[in-house]
């Protein structure tokens, strides 16, 4: 799996609460995707093109379990997300509805708001195609690829009912 | 613990952090914000009837009672679902906040695996149950098949020695942790809060600690398994339950030592939890809202603590004080015991029980520019209300401390 994009870079700890705010969460998925970010980022929906690339630092996603945060993402175009590392619930409800969700320390050295990005999972790379620089990727654990590569646990349950094996 | 309970679970011998498990589930609790977003889910998937309905807890909390015509009809269609699946225990508005009214209904047990829509369902550890947050699909997919995967958590530990002092207590504890070692410090692990400091506290101020641990990043988190604990649930439930403990040989990632002897009240400072001052090096800062309740802060020994502090005191003119009891049988409570008298008789604001204020849904929400100190457990920039308002947190005693003066006061001082 292959995705090319440009990266919008944040810093660390961005909460869920920042992702998709309070305020607009009675409205449908559609428009909560307009506000993603806007807390921290109001000017987000100005430079984004669906497609691109979201990257975060440490603990992206903590806070709120609300799964309407990697789901704003994804229903935004977001094609996937790299982040020094994750928030447990956020890494979880990216596999559950299938939003890529990519480990990789020393990627906010390695980028900045605007490169082209590139990240390969099978060769286990984020590589920056405006500055050279590369960071190895972590390896989506073996034992979720078959939730991983369903696209989410929906389409997990429609091929296998009533049974999660992840041997 | 963790690996003592997910071992219990998933029917294995052994199991070491970083292996995937896959779990039966015993206990899954929806939310009114969630719980449509679940039943949508459950539809597509196909799913008409429920693993065992009678293993699941429905409570309407968030915005309860409702405030729009769009919550409203969401309730609707909620009440709904109840009427097709006979069978779960559902706690319609005023009942309380989820993380207060499943234990006192009989539905947490020690030796458990409890999941729910909200983060906050970490709360249960410190009943020695394995219990924490799951996202919407992963929720339905608990509901469908009574079964969802983990990966084996480490953990750590935090041995606390001494006792605390006058007008300081575990949520200043929490709040310093997170303010000394990082709100990422149990990321993806589970946390233990041991020792004598932990062991002389009521289950209520445990509870603080449990129920926090999320803010550190925590995917479980543990008060020990006591006599307290048994009591309170043999209480509460009929139904048999094992208790499990951690080996003695457990092995920890990493253990923290405090003594809390000479800790005193903490602040955290907008717009982060571990953020946090020391009493005596904030400035004072003036505050529009002061706000008491959630389920880390709305429990009756929280309710206690200001009560005796507000006692004969008139909450400042500048200042509004919202109280929330997180159940209605705390609210109950608290008439007997006449604190709610004394919250009225000093001008303070009491609600129903609900989550309310706290996540800015409902009663008490901040306009552009206010500032409140609130008695909960988190202060992200516009969680309250306005992006352009602030939220410090505190303890309770440092809340009604500070509703009395009508800016940020060591209860100490009172």
């Amino acid at each position: 799996m292959v995705w090319e994009g440009r990266a919008h870079v944040f810093g660390d700890n961005v909460n869920t609460d920042y992702i998709t705010p309070t305020d607009y969460m009675s409205g449908s998925m559609r428009s909560i995707a307009e506000h993603v970010f806007e807390p921290i980022a109001p000017k987000f929906h100005e430079v984004f093109e669906p497609g691109d690339i979201v990257v975060g630092g440490e603990n992206f996603g903590c806070g709120s379990r609300r799964e309407t945060a990697p789901k704003a993402l994804k229903v935004k175009g977001v094609s996937l997300v790299i982040s020094e590392s994750f928030a447990r619930l956020f890494y979880r409800n990216g596999v559950a509805i299938g939003l890529p969700v990519v480990t990789a320390p020393g990627v906010t050295d390695a980028v900045s708001d605007g490169d082209s990005v590139v990240v390969d999972l099978e060769a286990g790379v984020f590589r920056n195609e405006t500055t050279g620089k590369s960071v190895a990727t972590e390896p989506i654990s073996p034992a979720l690829r078959s939730v991983y590569e369903a696209g989410g646990i929906l389409e997990y349950y429609k091929r296998n009912p009533n049974k999660l094996t992840l041997e | 613990m963790a690996e003592a309970l997910l071992a219990s679970a998933s029917n294995t011998e052994r199991v070491r952090p970083g292996d995937h498990v896959i779990c039966k589930v015993d206990v899954v609790m929806t939310q009114d914000i969630h719980t449509p977003g679940i039943t949508y889910i459950l539809e597509k998937m196909g799913v008409e009837k429920l693993y065992n309905p009678s293993r699941v807890v429905v409570v309407l909390d968030h915005e309860a009672p409702s405030h729009t015509v769009t919550n409203a009809t969401e309730k609707v269609r909620i009440r709904e679902f109840i009427k097709n699946h006979p069978g779960v225990a559902f706690y319609d508005v005023g009942t309380g906040i989820s993380h207060e009214v499943l234990p006192e209904k009989g539905h947490i047990r020690p030796g458990e695996l409890v999941v729910g829509s909200d983060s906050h369902t970490v709360s249960h550890g410190a009943f020695g149950a394995a219990s924490t947050g799951l996202g919407d699909t992963d929720i339905a997919y608990a509901l469908a098949t009574g079964e969802t995967w983990f990966r084996v958590p480490e953990s750590i530990a935090f041995d606390v020695e001494g006792s605390f002092s006058d007008h300081v207590s575990s949520k200043d504890l929490i709040l310093y942790i997170a303010g000394t070692y990082g709100t990422d410090v149990a990321r993806y692990r589970a946390v233990e809060f041991r020792g004598p400091g932990v062991e002389a506290l009521p289950l209520d101020d445990r509870i603080t600690l449990t129920n926090m641990s999320i803010e550190l990043g925590a995917m479980f988190g543990f008060t020990p398994v006591d006599d307290v604990v048994i009591k309170y649930v043999e209480g509460r439930t009929n139904e048999p339950f094992d208790p499990m403990y951690a080996d003695a040989d457990a092995e920890y990632a990493k253990i923290y030592e405090i003594d809390v002897t000479h800790l005193e009240p903490q602040v955290a400072f907008p717009h982060d939890v571990e953020n946090v001052h020391p009493i005596s090096e904030v400035d004072p800062v003036d505050i529009d809202q002061v706000f008491l309740g959630s389920c880390t802060n709305g429990k009756y020994e929280d309710l206690r603590v200001a009560a005796e502090i507000l006692d004969g005191y008139e909450v400042a003119p500048t200042t509004r004080f919202i109280i929330t009891p997180a159940s209605r049988e705390i609210y109950a409570r608290a008439e007997r015991e006449g604190l709610i008298r004394i919250f009225n008789d000093s001008g303070a604001v009491v609600t129903s029980s609900t989550c309310g204020a706290c996540p800015g849904l409902g009663m008490g929400v901040l306009g552009e520019g206010e500032v409140c100190l609130a008695a909960q457990n988190r202060n992200f920039k516009g969680r309250m209300g306005h992006d352009k308002s602030e939220i410090y947190l505190s303890s309770p005693a440092t809340a009604a401390a500070t509703a009395v003066t009508g800016q940020i006061t060591d209860p100490r001082e009172v």
